[in-house]
């Protein structure tokens, strides 16, 4: 009876991982299977054309490029020099862990809410417009919990006997963290920012009303000009426009391409992790 | 010890979160206030009747909170169980091995851009759900409930795999010194010491699901209707706000009642975070 | 005569409410070697470590006494503590090179301390790596990775980072405790050279490595400076009883 009870229970955690490791697989295989029948070079260097119903995603990538770009450039000091405060120079418990309950509840507020303040803020009050700029800037304000956390932590790791070292050939504080700290720290700091960057580029709620347009001819030639981009794309070929048939296909190729783009992205990111762990001596 | 410019800008570095959360909130509550001066708090909230544009137009955003809270338990149901089912099997079962394998699939399966969900559930699940229940349109809460789950899944997981990890060893020890075998010692040992630990990653998990935008907007269907049927469209929050904020004029009504809802939205989710972290603290 | 080059007066330090070394009077000959012993956790490390400041980085840490380096209060008069560092080096217990290259870890202090010209820079590491006896041994891979090397040299390599910014006193703490006895034994005649041209303070556990390699000797206990006096007195007739207890194996 007990005997049963445990094969029972062991039986439904193992049906658990099972279940994950077929959504993955299935939202994978089928998003590839069906994508990779549009997909080829013209597709992803090519315009849209005839009103969304012929030609490639270009513009998209470039976009979403762009913005990530972006995002990382606003995100990643930020983060870096938050978590360089917490663990190096924060000296009050309550202060640190009333900072952390901020980066927590950032990192719980949801995307869309982002997006409303981007519109607010950067939009309309700072009168951005519709840009690039105003994308980022969210996007970055949103993924700034993923990028402090994970330097928190590759700082954390750095060990102590290294500070005192150069500390003790005179060096200031801050010539040991720009130094030893974070060169040590880098490659947990990367996987962090890569994980974000993910994020960011496949993220649409955020840059629904602040950065994106569903179709333009031009690439984008300033940080004020809006863009196209892919994960809005998708978003816009199925519920936008009236040619589904002509459609749905280039959304199929377009979540290829996204769904590619990201998971390589997650893919680096969790084997320079798994390389940095074997790589470290101390 | 002198310290250069930077690092004396660096608590401010760190505070920015805390900005931002700010920002958000009076941004929300600024441009969301405004609708309560024509529709009182208690109509917006247990209003009926969601008709931005009718004449005159009407602001309850009772179905659309009932269209979150449906998809959103709905959701729980998958990501619980099989969240769950996923932290114990990779913290008591599996080797290393496995662990390094599987937990990669988690950490994809989170990193799916949430407009690649909702595009799979519209091209594949809903014409399967609509056919095998035999319904008029596949778009319905139920459909949202299974890829929201499933999104939310390795939120929940990671989150109690961290509390059941750091269960000590020796309590372990001690259930099997007594002669318990596995399952025993999972269900009466270790799972009620990391209990606090997992029933933050059951708040987060519903924080999750209930910020979800693209997801929703995409495959609940979208028809603003109380209704206790899961085969039914619904339209939850943050799918109200992602649809019509491109058709509300800057300044309108309708324009402030969706600022209303992010900040609806904004106060759950901050809520959520903030008892998440109480429980983490045991 | 000798000179002392540090010398501390009325010395007191608490960790937070925790009293670790008590009225320590002690002056230190410059160009010797002095070894401090004593039990673990007796307050050796704290000790060194007031020397070059480096419990200046430990929260809570309060000092009074003075502390004079070439008669000036380390505490007071020398107002840029990484000056005094430059003056006094350190090589620790736990052998801890940077994660960079051979070069690099040598350079580093250098760097630090303003060196530009690459070719003095290259001509200093050159001379520090010879005056620790690993050129030999790492010359044509001096780009590689510190932690490619064996423990023993990583430790010789952590010695030539202390002495290329061409400090006058080195500190060790318990350098030789992860080595094996070849290495030790190399790094104890390293020691035996470089006070020539340094003045030397060793914290060892070890009994004979004191009585190999130190001139004068200290013998702490439980945060008090017992005894004080040169190796080869105090190893035949310690004045105090506590100290031949130690030396006889009684405790510790
Ligand atoms: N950072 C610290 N905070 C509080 N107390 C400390 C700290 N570092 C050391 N101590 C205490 O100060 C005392 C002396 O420590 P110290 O490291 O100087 O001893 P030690 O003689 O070097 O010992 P060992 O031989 O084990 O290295 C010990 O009782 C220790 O517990
Ligand atoms: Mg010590």
């Amino acid at each position: 009876m007990r005997k049963q009870k445990e094969l029972i229970g062991l039986l439904a955690l193992r049906i658990s991982i099972l279940f994950v490791v077929i959504s993955f697989l299935a939202i994978l295989i089928f998003i590839s299977i069906k994508g990779f029948k549009v997909l080829n070079i013209g597709f992803l260097l090519e315009v849209p054309k005839d009103g969304m119903t012929k030609g490639g995603i270009f513009p998209a990538i470039i976009g979403t490029l762009y913005l990530s770009i972006g995002t990382i450039i606003f995100a990643l000091p930020l983060g870096v020099l938050s978590a360089i405060y917490l663990i190096e120079y924060a000296k009050h418990k309550g202060l640190i862990k009333t900072i952390r309950i901020g980066v927590d509840a950032l990192a719980g507020v949801p995307s869309v809410v982002f997006g409303l303040f981007g519109l607010a803020v950067f939009v309309k009050l700072f009168n951005f417009g519709v840009s690039i700029l105003s994308g980022a800037l969210t996007l970055g304000i949103m993924i700034l919990p993923v990028i402090i956390k994970a330097s928190e932590e590759a700082i954390l790791a750095v060990p102590q006997e290294f500070k005192e070292a150069s500390f003790a050939v005179g060096a200031t504080k801050w010539q040991t963290i720009t130094k030893i700290v974070l060169p040590t720290a880098l490659p947990g700091i990367i996987t962090g920012t890569i994980l974000g960057i993910g994020r960011a580029a496949g993220e649409t709620a955020p840059i629904l009303f602040t950065a994106v347009t569903f179709y333009q001819r031009l690439l984008p030639h300033s940080i004020f000009d809006e863009v196209m981009a892919l994960p809005y794309h998708i978003y816009a070929l199925m519920t936008e426009g009236t040619a589904s048939e002509y459609q749905v296909p280039i959304a199929y190729g377009t979540a290829v391409v996204l769904l590619g783009l990201v998971m390589s992205i997650n893919f680096i990111a969790i084997l320079i992790r798994i390389r940095g762990r074997r790589a470290k001596k101390w | 010890m002198k310290k250069n410019f930077i690092e004396r800008l660096l608590p401010i570095f760190a505070l920015l979160t805390w900005v931002f959360l700010f920002g958000i909130m009076l941004i929300l509550f600024i441009e969301g206030t405004p609708i309560f001066k024509s529709v009182p708090l208690f109509r917006f909230i247990f209003g009926r009747h969601w008709y931005p544009v009718h004449e005159p137009p009407e602001f309850g955003i009772l179905p659309l909170i009932c269209g979150s809270l449906m998809v959103t338990a709905g959701a729980l149901i998958i990501a619980i169980p099989f969240g769950l089912g996923c932290a114990i099997y990779l913290s008591e079962i599996a080797n290393r091995a496995v662990r390094e394998i599987i937990k990669p699939f988690i950490e994809m399966l989170a990193g799916v851009p949430s407009v690649v969900y909702g595009f799979f559930g519209m091209v594949l699940l809903a014409p399967f759900i609509q056919r095998i229940f035999h319904l008029s349109i596949g778009l319905t809460a139920f459909t949202a409930s299974v890829i929201l789950g499933v999104m939310a899944l390795p939120t929940v997981a990671s989150i109690a795999e961290d509390a059941i990890s750091s269960v000590p060893k020796a309590l372990r020890e001690a259930s099997f010194a007594l002669g318990a075998n596995q399952w025993e010692t999972i269900t009466r040992v270790v799972v009620p010491a990391a209990k606090s630990g997992i029933f933050a990653s059951v708040i987060l998990g519903i924080g999750r699901a209930i910020g979800e935008t693209m997801t929703v907007l995409m495959v609940a269907g979208c028809c603003a209707v109380i209704t206790p049927n899961f085969f039914k469209p619904v339209r939850p929050m943050t799918a109200t706000i992602a649809a019509e904020m491109g058709e509300a004029p800057m300044g309108s009504m309708h324009y402030h009642a969706l600022f209303a809802i992010g900040l609806v939205l904004f106060l759950i989710t901050i809520g959520l975070s903030l008892i998440a972290e109480h429980f983490k603290e045991r | 005569m000798v000179n002392h080059k540090i010398i501390t007066k009325n010395l007191d330090l608490w960790y937070g409410d925790s009293p670790c070394l008590k009225n320590i009077n002690i002056s230190i000959p410059e160009n010797a070697v002095t070894a401090i012993m004593g039990p673990s956790g007796c307050g050796k490390s704290t000790l060194l470590r007031v020397f070059n400041r480096l419990n200046d980085l430990i929260d809570g840490t309060r000092i009074t006494g003075k502390v004079l380096l070439d008669e000036q209060d380390i505490y007071k008069d020398i107002k840029d503590i990484f000056h005094l560092r430059k003056k006094v080096g350190m090589v620790f217990q736990k052998v801890n090179p940077f994660p960079k290259t051979i070069f690099e870890n040598v350079a580093y202090g250098l760097k630090i301390h303003g060196w530009k010209d690459k070719t003095k820079i290259e001509k200093k590491v050159h001379d520090s790596i010879i005056d620790v006896g690993l050129w030999d041994e790492v010359k044509d891979c001096l780009h590689k990775n510190a932690f490619s090397l064996s423990g023993g040299q990583q430790q010789r390599l952590c010695i030539a980072r202390a002495i290329a910014i061409e400090p006058e006193v080195v500190l060790f703490d318990e350098p030789c405790s992860a080595l094996d006895p070849i290495s030790t034994a190399k790094i104890e005649q390293l020691i035996e050279e470089l006070k020539q041209k340094y003045t030397i303070i060793i914290v060892t556990h070890n009994l004979q490595q004191a009585a190999r390699v130190s001139d004068y000797t200290a013998f702490m206990l439980l945060g008090d400076l017992i005894e004080f006096s040169e190796t080869n007195q105090m190893f035949t007739t310690p004045k105090d009883k506590r100290t031949e207890n130690y030396l006889t194996g009684k405790f510790g």
